[in-house]
This record gives structure tokens, sequence and C-alpha cells, in this order.
């Protein structure tokens, strides 16, 4: 196997369950992620997403596993991974701009004033927030607004790994459809590699090329790697006329309604996720009453 | 009639009842007889000499305009001005709380980021905290062997816990997201405690801060009162001891403006280093 860029090797999380034994969250979680990549992890609550993207961060240990970075081994946090967390972790008393200003300032300790704060209105301007808007506290701003700021501090500060904790988890389903395509705008420019949260199966679709599924805790595993082979650019509206976008969502939602938990609890060993690709493109014109294509597991 | 807005109403109905307040006082002071109505035995028995009583508030405002008027004078140890009194007050009152700051603020932040100094301090803590400031005073007389130091230690003693305790409750309470943030940046441990935890703890510190400054007021004068020489406990007791009932009743009250303005100092660094969530 081709080392990748991000590879994440036989991760282990166990807690002590409060009664002498151990609780196994996830275990022998193994996957990679290339450079340039918008990865994103579904799966129910409870299955590790949030221990997984807080050992990516730096943020917590693993308790047996490790993580490896451009080959080198990740251990605490580094402005090389930047996060954006589910509850924007503004800073209340810092402006917006501030608040972007105090993300690049640590990044690049040598730039001067004047540059730090035209890099910083510049990425808050992609997020859609100008003018006098940058300068208000985030309680003066609304919940879409904090998220923007705390996506522009995030990519301003240009990580090499960028991890996105369910950053929309908190927005109404309208602003969340904005801030998805200023997200989509934004990592299209950077290049970003993004490493996302969701449980939100459309967004998953929208944003990522592929989507690594987890089965249920305890003993998550993360069990797929759905590729999705629908085109850039996505627009919200276009893609649900995807010949793929349907099936592709079947299948998520039947894995996360029936099979993640068929699935849990099955250890066989370090294993990689299966790759699914879903891809009715080349049969779209073929006769419509044949039954509907079985999924092609392919192992890596 | 012209609408006033709740302020003015509240300020116009302030003034009344402090002009109804000072006529009710003016009115139930008896006045002293002349001599001449006095009858040959209250002669005999001193009657006509004034006497001492409280004075109306007329002679209290008449005293304050004397002293106000000429705030600094120095005629000897035992007539001084009423600002050099306040004065000295407040010297003392700055020095003991800076020296406090200086002791609870880092020590604070020590205790509320480490559980285990939390954990090894809080007896002390504990049991030093409910002391009487005075209490402490034949001690640091014997220890200090300076009368003027020794309220200054009083002073420090006093105003340490509450800062000391905010402090360590506001750095402990600082929210875990907001350290995620700064360890995610790669803040070094001193740039942490100054960008992030500082500024998330400030509210809480400054409250600390100001019930600090309130109590160093209340003591001082009870201090001064103890060690004498300067400062305005001392002044109102020694006021007492000439008798001399409007002083008194004036240095009190100097002692609630002064008192007020220290308060409203630290509430506007309050309302400075507040955030709304």
């Amino acid at each position: 196997m081709a080392k990748s860029f991000l590879s994440i090797e036989q991760l282990t999380q166990r807690y002590p369950d409060g009664q002498g034994n151990e609780f196994t969250v996830f275990e022998d979680a193994t996957f990679g992620i290339e450079k340039g990549e918008f990865v994103c992890i579904l799966g129910h609550s409870g299955c590790g997403k949030s221990t997984i993207m807080n050992i990516l961060a730096g943020l917590s240990e693993p308790t047996s596993g490790v993580v490896k970075m451009d080959g080198r081994h990740v251990s605490g946090p580094s402005l090389d991974r930047g996060v954006v967390f589910q509850n924007y972790s503004l800073l209340p008393w810092l402006s917006a701009l501030k608040n972007v200003t105090f993300g690049v300032t640590a990044r690049f300790p040598h730039w001067d004033k004047a540059k730090v704060i035209e890099h910083s209105t510049a990425f808050l301007a992609k997020v859609g927030l100008t003018g006098d808007a940058i300068h208000r506290k985030p309680s003066q701003l609304s919940g879409g607004m904090r998220q923007r700021v705390s996506i522009a501090r995030a990519f301003a500060n240009e990580p090499k790994l960028l991890l996105l904790d369910e950053p929309f988890g908190a927005l109404d389903a309208l602003t969340r459809g904005t801030i998805q395509e200023e997200l989509i705008k934004v990592w299209s420019d950077t290049d970003q590699t993004v490493f996302m949260i969701t449980h939100d199966i459309d967004e998953a679709i929208l944003l990522a090329d592929r989507i690594l599924l987890m089965t249920n805790g305890p003993m998550a595993q993360v069990a797929e790697n759905v590729e999705i082979t629908i085109p850039r650019p996505r627009v919200r509206n276009d893609i649900v006329e995807h010949p793929n976008y349907y099936a592709i969502r079947n299948h998520l939602v039947h894995f996360l309604a029936q099979r993640s938990a068929e699935l849990s609890g099955k250890s066989d060993g370090p294993n990689s996720p299966k790759t699914v690709c879903i891809d009715l493109t080349g049969e779209a014109d073929t006769d419509d009453s044949e039954p509907p294509p079985l999924l092609r597991a392919v192992e890596v | 009639m012209e609408t006033l807005s709740e302020n003015m109403k509240a300020a116009l109905l302030s003034v009344l009842l402090l002009v109804v307040g000072c006529l009710i006082w003016e009115l139930s002071i008896p006045a002293q007889k002349a001599v001449g109505e006095l009858t040959e035995y209250e002669l005999l028995t001193g009657g006509g000499q004034p006497k001492a009583g409280v004075p109306p508030p007329s002679q209290v405002l008449g005293k304050a305009w004397e002293q106000l008027s000429n705030p600094f004078y120095d005629a000897g140890p035992n007539d001084k001005g009423i600002g050099i009194q306040i004065g000295y007050s407040i010297y003392r009152v700055l020095t003991g709380y800076f020296l406090a700051a200086l002791v609870a603020i880092p020590l604070g932040f020590l205790i509320g980021m480490s559980s285990i100094a939390y954990k090894a301090l809080n007896p002390f803590i504990q049991v030093l905290r409910p002391i009487s400031p005075l209490a402490w005073m034949p001690l640091a007389l014997f220890v200090i062997q300076d009368s003027e130091a020794s309220a200054i230690f009083v002073i420090f003693i006093c105003s340490i816990w509450p800062m000391l305790i905010n402090t360590a409750f506001g750095v402990a309470g600082v929210r875990e997201d907001w350290v995620n943030v700064a360890r995610t940046h790669e803040l070094s441990a001193l740039k942490t405690a100054f960008t992030v935890i500082l500024p998330a703890a400030a509210p809480t510190i400054v409250t600390g801060m100001r019930i600090s400054i309130g109590i160093a007021w209340l003591v001082i004068v009870a201090a001064e009162m103890l060690v004498g020489g300067t400062g305005i406990g001392y002044y109102v007791w020694n006021e007492w001891n000439n008798l001399d009932l409007t002083s008194v009743i004036f240095s009190i009250l100097m002692i609630g403006v002064v008192g007020m303005l220290l308060d409203s100092m630290f509430g506007l660094l309050q309302r400075a280093v507040a955030y709304i969530e």
C-alpha cells in the first residue's frame, strides 16, 4: 500500500468503563487521505468520530496506533493541522477580524501588521464577510456568520490538513446551504486537504471526494470508503439530477440505517475499509427493467 | 407637563429625598437656649455652655465648606486637612491592595490551572480567609515593629482573598474550547496565559478586585483607629475625642464618597473587560 499524505494506522481508543473493565470506542481504524482531497466521515453518535478528529488535531492521544502526516508521526497540536470546531470556538472578546489575525500572527509570526490584516481580510471576504461586520464581536454576529469567521480563521492559516468537526451542526438548513457553497469555493481556491465529520448525508455527498463510513460503537470500525462519482463543480440543485446521486445516497442511507449496526463489533484484525465505487453513468441508457446494479466492492 | 426621562425623574427624586431628609434632621435638633433665658440653677450647672449634641445638617455643611475649601493644610500632628488624611488612607489602601494583587493574581492563576495546587493550598486558604483582618494587627505590630507598615499589612491580608479566589475560579472556568484554540495555534504557555486565559477570566478577576477594594476601604478606617497618627480613620477617632461631632459626621460622609469613587473606578474597569459569549 502506497503511503498516503495522511495515514492513520491501526488507531484504537479505549477508555476505562468505571467498573475496572475497558470500553473500546473504535479499534484498528486504518485509512489514508491524499493531498488536496476532501474526505468526510459519517457514522452514528458514539462511534468515535470526534475522538478520531481530536487525535488528528493532536488534542488527545490514542490508546494505540499512529497517525502520520507527510511520513512524520503526529503528536500534539500543531499549526499544520487547523481545526474548525462545531461550536465555532471564537474568542468572544475579540472582533471577527481579530479572531482571524490571532491565528494568522501565530502562523506567520514574522509578518508585519499590515500584511496580517490584509491576509485576514481577504480570507474573511472569501467567506462573504466584508465591511462593518468584520469589526463586530462574535456575540453581535449570527450563528452562520460566526461559523464563517471560524472557517476563515482556519483557511487563513493555510494548514496542511484542515479538520472540520461538524461545522454546520448548529446551523439552520438555509444558512448551512450557503456556507457549504462558500466552503467549496474556498476549498477549490486553496487546494486544502480537508477531513470533515458530519452526519448529514446530503452534505457529505455535496462536499466530499470520498466518504468514510463507520460502524456503530463500541468497537466501531471504518468499514467502507465510498467514492463520490459526481463530477465537480457540484451545485446543490444540479447534483440531485445526476444518475449516481440517489444510488450513492441510498447506499449511504442503507449503511447507516442497517449495516452499521450489523457490522458493529466484528473485528477481524487490522483492516482497511472496503472501497465502494458506484457509477451508473456508463449504464444509464441500458434497459430500465434490469434490477438495480449491484454495488461493486473492491478490496484495495 | 413635558415628559422627563427616567434618569431625570430618579435624579429629581434623589434630590427631593435629600432635602426632606436634611429638613427633618435639622428640625429635630432642639435649639440651644440663649443665656438670658436660663434659670439661675441652669447657669450654675453650666447649662449655658455649648452642649455637645448631634449637629444639624447646616452645621455639617458649613464644616464641609470650611474643610473642603482648604483640604491640604497642615497645622501640626493633630490638625491636618481632610485631604491630607484621606490621602494617607488612600496611599495605605492602594499599597496594601497592589501588593495583594501582585501575590493573589499569579497565585490564583496557579491554583486555577493546577488541581494539585488547588487541593494543596485550599486548606490554608479556608482557614486564613475567615480571620478578621484586625486580628492580625497585634502580630503585625510585633513582627513588623512599625505601625504604618502594619496598617498596610492588614490591608494586604484582607484584600488578598477575594482576588485569589476569584482569579482561581475564573481561570479554572475558562472554556476548554478556547484553550484548545490556543493549543491548535501552538501558543506557548505564557502566550496562552496572556492572550487567552487572562482575557477570558478577566471579568471574574476584576469582580474579585472590586470586592477586595471595597473590603480594603472598610478595613482601613478601623485599622487607622487602632494605629493612629494619620488617616481618615484616625481623624474620625480624633474628632470623637475632641467631641467635635460635626467633623465626625463630615468625615463619615467623606469615607462614603471616597469608597464610592474607588468602587466606580473598578466598575469602569469591569465594563472594559466584559464580553458576551
